[in-house]
């Protein structure tokens, strides 16, 4: 595959599998808890990104904030910036302004898994084509789960109701088995949170959330530091 | 408050999150303090999230509960996202039938 576009394609369509079942499970959810069909396709065609998104459409359903909506999504998103900082330092000469704005849209984690991942430079056409499943995929995955989530039985919209949650224990497990640094952050962020859940119920989860996960980053990157980059 | 409203606030803080760094940011990142927190932050807030979400998301937390276990064996045996997504979700569905 000599066209780069093309080739990014390719990659990108288990990205894009993926996405289908998992937002599937997210428009079933989001529909769920009050969003019309219309506002739940929005939600995943204007922001591409599980976590944020499920976040957001509980602070939607509680009535929170503005405030709580913009402080949610940018600490769980916070690590798009991260993900943005290190494919900066990747991307060859074709990548003008307006193209890392457009491309700059579509860094998802998976995205970023398989860009970084990438022998040499990154070309604008390659992250074009890499981008284009995974969007396809998961706005069309919301659009078939918030249709269908009507059809099907309640026991098995009741059940995909763990899709999202799962696929954020098969992200978080396999590193925190490699890295017991990362262990303690998660296990120090899940006791947080259940901690605010049963002793605070007042405090909103987006907010609980935003807490927790801060506590327990803060204390592990004072505890256990990276090694110094050489420089 | 408008629907509206939410998504787009949601959807720009998005944006920006992700276009600011890669559009302006042309060198590394030096604060080992800065690069730590920014490592660990993003599995804090997965964990964060699930739990203890992931109890109430069926609706019936012996279900969950099933799912949730499943879910965490396969997710420490390394098995690919979409597999330990779905099962997680087939097991609170069967766990459902059988009670």
């Amino acid at each position: 595959m000599r066209n780069p576009f093309t080739r990014g394609m390719v990659h990108g369509i288990p990205i894009a599998l993926g996405y289908l079942s998992v937002s599937f499970g997210f428009g079933i959810m989001a529909v769920q808890a009050g969003l019309p069909t219309l506002a739940t396709v929005a939600v995943s065609v204007t922001n591409l990104t599980s976590a944020g998104q499920v976040a957001g459409v509980s602070i939607i359903a509680a009535g929170g904030t503005l405030l709580e909506m913009l402080l949610t999504q940018l600490v769980i998103n916070l690590r798009y910036a991260l993900m943005g900082f290190s494919l900066s330092q990747k991307l060859d000469g074709s990548f003008t302004t307006v193209r890392r704005l457009v491309i700059s849209f579509g860094i998802t984690d998976e995205v970023y898994g398989v860009a970084i991942s990438q022998p040499g430079t990154l070309t604008a056409s390659y992250m074009l084509g890499l981008m284009v499943p995974p969007i396809l995929g998961w706005s069309a995955g919301t659009a078939m789960g918030a249709l269908a989530g009507q059809l099907l039985p309640q026991a098995v919209t009741a059940a995909m109701g763990l899709v999202l949650y799962g696929m954020f224990l098969a992200i978080i497990l396999p590193v925190s088995r490699k890295d017991k640094h990362v262990l303690f952050a998660v296990l120090l962020a899940a006791a947080c949170s259940c901690a605010f859940y049963y002793a605070l119920p007042e405090l909103s989860q987006g907010f609980a959330v935003i807490i927790s996960a801060l506590i327990a980053s803060l204390t592990a990157a004072w505890l256990f530091p990276l090694e110094e980059v050489a420089s | 408050m408008s629907l509206v409203w939410y998504i787009a606030v949601m959807a720009l803080t998005t944006y920006l999150i992700r276009m600011l760094p890669f559009t302006l940011f042309r060198r590394q990142i030096r604060s080992r303090y800065i690069r730590s927190l920014l490592y660990y932050l993003p599995y804090a807030v997965l964990s964060a999230m699930t739990l203890p979400a992931i109890l109430y998301a069926t609706g019936d937390i012996r279900t969950a509960a099933a799912g949730t276990g499943i879910a965490l064996v396969l997710a420490y045996k390394g098995l690919p996202l979409i597999v330990v997504a779905l099962a997680a979700a087939a097991v609170a569905l069967l766990t459902g039938f059988l009670l």
